[in-house]
């Protein structure tokens, strides 16, 4: 892109951003107490200043920069909105606009200083209110209806028009489809060209509406040769950036979601990959440092790597500062891998870097980076040769929407595996060498030297197997890091399918990953390799070890917790923390009897109501463990209630920390997470003893008793653990996700103490604590912060929290919570003073 | 009364006036009614893709002119024993907050206008599966008109389990 592009691309977006603030201004004149929308302002200002300052239009970045003064001071309350400051604003906004203009025409900002304005903005912003009232009014309208010409060469769609489209051309091959099959019976010539030429239209207007979302990657890469420059010269090095393939397309929501990935990465290349010119010089490399970035398609995936032929990653140095940063042992760290150990830089928390710069340090860390792309299906791999340079790549899917998938039968039902978790087709016949045979029941496959576990879809999904066939087809998925072969009863051919989500009441079924609409009109399903791997245990039983480990030492700063695992139904690992449980017991059926048409026990002189929790998790399968001779219970009590949960078999107690992998959209399962070395799925017991009877958890004894809980947490596996501890501990729990639920949660009262993750996002704790302490009434309530990692290392009182404990240290933050309620029942002083100091 | 105010979707909660309308349909011998705004369409029985493994009551999904639509089959919603062979379901497609959802039903009825009457609170012994999912019921001159909680409906933690526990 030429400096000519980025100038038209800035033109585009400024002139967006400028009609969005003439009506957002003119909104906040009306309800000036907004602060979302004064936000909202004040941010796209700051875009428009940032960007210009970046392409060194330095009139329009001082009239911008003044503007965003001004609105910086109303954020803080230090001014009032008032009319006259908001024509001023708007004038700022119109000057802004004849810049664009001139920016436009000539390239310039024009001869105009706009040094009147500059300076009446400078003194409204530094002077009283009503001083600003002093400006004249608004000095002749600018020509605003000689809007950006640049932004009419090309409009900009809602991606999910676009969707709308795709979804109407496939439904016009279907019809195309059915056309041409009308045709073929029938002799007539002229119907027979319409239709062939309505054939090649179609053809034509798919490929081309599909086209749409696709752009080259170029458009994130045209950024960062200005990046690179800037970087470089700051960090006092020479850098050359090499582009290979910018012409590679891939889908819109794709390109957007890597941007911020590539540019980390590529500023972490120029700051900490090359080294200075002295330095290079003195090993005898060039001066001038390389970092090049190539992308390419393969296999249905863009490969994007992006190197760098600097000092390399030293991986002594990053199993060194693991153990420094406490990330992992000495031990453990002997045991690692280069290649493991490089990729504990992405591990959050973790940082090379011996001074934190100015160029990094901020913005997306390489945890995001990796999450990023992990979000949209993509991974990272880290290659690094100590003072010859580092390699990222990136494997990142072409598109979300649309992908190559291979159409296979189980019993009379078409489904549709991705190829990009397809390995290889096997064929057995049954003269031909190779069979399917069983180790310890379990059925595995002699795959050129090594065993491939094997799974049966139609007995994963619980369909007929059609009559005994001579072949057997074997599709060798992979899942992860792992690969299995999965029976299927046909293998049909390969198609482009467009991929559709399905409705959430079948969203907790992981073993699909979505639907998609055949050529016939009928509606067919995606497995998800890693699902099915799962379901069938496949997976689950010989799930990389390497990995369950390496995944425990990341999260080794999470606390451990002791977990009860038990089996239920078709749930063969299930979890929940032993804190919770009362006590474990037998029943023999004799003991068990009926009360209200629901099974019960006597037990401690009181009545114990029996509950299977299969028949909660799956309302419609068979379900024996009530029937059991003794009947395994977990009992959970809370003051005066019990309830006894009837399950299969108790399996364990593992002390273990708590990794969350995936939520669950299942009624009674929180989510999945890995517990020694296995995925266990971990028990909503909010929702599962609730079935019970609605009043669980808000009858007399567990009610508002010790108070209610604000607890505002992001991840929803995490809050509802903690609703659940809380709720055993017999507080009530009000749930919020996010900051703004938090606080409007807070403002209809009746909250005793607000617990508040440090990670929600946006510093959504921190204005969480500015709510609180703002809004009279409330400065009193507590704050509890719960902080993500391990807090001892953390200096008393350097909160501004109440107090900060880890997540996953139960005890402590009971403790600290009752604490906190007791202090402000008693309004204890050294709390009320402390709390007012701040 | 002549002239009808016209319902919103938002105005649901037992709070509505007289006028409302509501598209009728029949699940075994019982009487419901949607708020005719949130009805997309009607359709006679169509193909169905099964989903193996889904909770029972979704019968499958249809391909609704290229949106995938899960198909809820309401007898085994409201805990009723299933449709005699041979007869095949309607489906009352229901725009829902999170996607059109299609509700298997035995038979559709009228569009009809509620006036005069109020919305009265299902009756307390009703099975639990089906109280859950009605907002409330209307006296109709022959009949009960029961008012069907589409949100609730197509919420599968709702009701499904209740049936386990007491």
């Amino acid at each position: 892109m030429t400096e000519q592009d980025i100038i038209r691309e800035f033109l585009i977006e400024s002139t967006e951003n400028l009609n969005r603030l003439d009506q957002e201004i003119v909104q906040l004149e009306q309800r000036p107490n907004d602060k979302e929308l004064l936000a909202s302002v004040f941010r796209t200002f700051h875009t428009i200043k940032g960007t210009c300052g970046f392409l060194g239009f330095g009139i329009l970045e001082r009239v911008t920069h003044h503007a965003e003064n001004i609105l910086s001071r109303l954020r803080s309350g230090d001014l009032r909105l008032s009319p006259p400051l908001v024509a001023l604003i708007l004038q700022s906004l119109d000057a802004a606009r004849k810049m664009l203009a001139a920016i436009e025409s000539t390239g310039t900002e024009g001869t105009d200083e706009f040094a009147d304005l500059v300076q009446r903005l400078e003194s409204a912003a530094t002077a009283a209110v009503t001083e600003a009232a002093a400006a004249p009014p608004d000095s002749s309208p600018v020509e605003a209806e000689k809007a950006s010409a640049a932004a009419d060469t090309a409009i900009r769609v809602d991606v999910g028009l676009l969707d709308k489209l795709m979804n109407l051309v496939g439904e016009l091959v279907l019809a195309r489809n059915q056309v041409l099959q009308f045709t073929t019976q029938k002799e007539d010539g002229a119907l027979n060209a319409t239709s062939q030429r309505l054939n090649l239209i179609t053809t034509e207007l798919q490929e081309n509406v599909m086209k749409t979302r696709m752009q080259p990657i170029g458009v994130v890469w045209n950024k960062l040769p200005r990046l690179v420059r800037d970087v470089s010269h700051a960090c006092g090095k020479q850098v050359r950036l090499e582009l290979d393939g910018s012409g590679t397309e891939l889908d819109k929501t794709i390109i957007q979601a890597i941007r911020d990935p590539l540019t980390h990465l590529v500023r972490n290349c120029c700051d900490h990959g090359i080294e200075t010119p002295e330095e290079r010089a003195r090993i005898g490399k060039t001066p001038q440092g390389v970092v090049s970035l190539r992308a390419y398609h393969e296999g249905g995936q863009v490969n994007i790597e992006i190197s760098d032929d600097g000092a390399g990653i030293d991986a002594e140095r990053v199993k060194q500062k693991a153990i420094e940063k406490g990330l992992c042992t000495p031990e453990q760290a002997g045991r690692l891998s280069e290649r493991e150990a490089l990729n504990l830089i992405f591990v959050p928390g973790f940082s090379l870097a011996q001074k934190v710069t100015n160029v990094s340090g901020r913005g997306v860390g390489m945890d995001v980076v990796k999450s990023n792309i992990e979000k949209i299906g993509g991974l990272v791999d880290v290659v690094s040769r100590v003072a010859e340079g580092t390699t990222v790549k990136l494997k990142i899917p072409l598109t979300l929407a649309i992908i190559p998938g291979l159409v296979i039968t189980s019993s009379t039902e078409r489904f549709v595996i991705p190829q990009v978790s397809l390995l290889e087709l096997i064929r057995l016949d049954g003269a031909s060498a190779g069979k399917i045979e069983h180790v310890h029941g379990t059925p595995v496959y002699r795959r050129r030297g090594t065993l491939l576990p094997v799974a049966y879809l139609n007995g994963i999904l619980g369909l007929q197997p059609p009559a005994a066939s001579e072949a057997v087809n074997i599709v060798v998925l992979q899942a992860e890091d792992r690969q299995f072969g999965l029976v299927v009863d046909g293998i049909n051919d390969t198609q482009e399918i467009v991929v559709k989500p399905l409705g959430k009441q079948l969203k907790g079924l992981t073993i699909y990953a979505g639907a998609t609409i055949m050529g016939d009109g009928r509606v067919a399903l995606i497995l998800d390799a890693l699902g099915i791997g799962q379901r069938s245990g496949v997976l689950a039983e010989h799930r990389d070890e390497e990995r369950a480990e390496s995944q425990k030492k990341a999260h080794s700063t999470a606390e451990k917790q002791r977990l009860l695992l038990f089996r239920a139904g078709s749930f063969e690992r299930l979890a929940v923390p032993l804190s919770l449980v009362s006590r474990l017991e037998e029943f023999p059926q004799s003991v068990i009897e009926r009360a209200g048409g629901s099974p019960v026990v006597q037990y401690r002189g009181g009545i114990l109501a029996l509950l299977s929790l299969a028949k909660v998790l799956e309302p419609d399968a068979p379900d024996d463990a009530m029937d059991r001779d003794p009947a395994q219970v977990i009992v959970f009590q809370d003051g005066e209630r019990s309830l006894g949960l009837v399950v299969d078999q108790i399996n364990d107690i593992v002390e273990d920390a708590v990794t969350v992998r995936r939520q669950s959209g299942r009624h009674g399962l929180l989510g999945s997470a890995v517990v020694g070395k296995h995925v266990a799925d971990f028990l909503d017991l909010h929702t599962v003893l609730g079935t019970a009877g609605g009043d669980w958890f808000a009858g007399a004894a567990g009610g508002a008793r010790r108070g209610t809980v604000l607890l505002a947490e992001p991840a929803a596996f995490a809050r509802g653990l903690l609703h659940s501890e809380l709720q055993m501990a017999g507080y009530q729990v009000i749930e919020a996700a996010g900051a703004a639920e938090a606080i409007s949660r807070l403002e209809q009262g009746g909250i005793d103490v607000v617990i508040v993750a440090e990670d929600l996002p946006r510093a959504g704790s921190q204005e969480v604590l500015d709510a609180v302490r703002r809004r009279p009434g409330s400065e009193r309530i507590p704050l509890l912060a719960l902080a993500s990692g391990p807090v001892q290392g953390r200096p008393a009182g350097s909160e501004p929290f109440d107090d900060c404990q880890s997540k996953f240290d139960r005890e402590a933050m009971l403790r600290s919570l009752e604490r906190l309620a007791a202090a402000l029942e008693h309004e204890n002083p050294v709390v009320a003073a402390a709390r007012s100091e701040k | 009364m002549t002239t009808a105010t016209r319902p919103s979707a938002k105005n649901a909660h037992g709070s509505r006036k007289a006028g409302a309308q509501y598209s009728t349909f029949f699940v075994g011998d019982l009487f419901f009614g949607i708020d005719v705004l949130s009805v997309q369409e009607v359709l006679r029985f169509q193909p169905m893709t099964c989903v193996p493994l889904a909770p029972g009551v979704i019968e499958g999904l249809i391909n609704l002119r290229g949106q995938i639509v899960t198909a809820i089959d309401m007898r085994r919603r409201l805990g009723l024993p299933p449709r005699p062979t041979g007869v095949y379901p309607m489906n009352m497609v229901v725009r829902t907050e999170d996607s059109a959802v299609s509700l298997l039903v035995d038979e559709i009825g009228d569009v009809i206008e509620v006036e005069g009457t109020a919305l009265e609170p299902p009756p307390a012994n009703m099975a639990s599966e089906a109280r859950e999912l009605i907002r409330g019921v209307y006296q109709m001159k022959d009949r009960l008109l029961l008012v069907l909680d589409t949100e609730r409906t197509v919420e599968l933690g709702v009701g499904v389990h209740a049936h386990q526990v007491t």
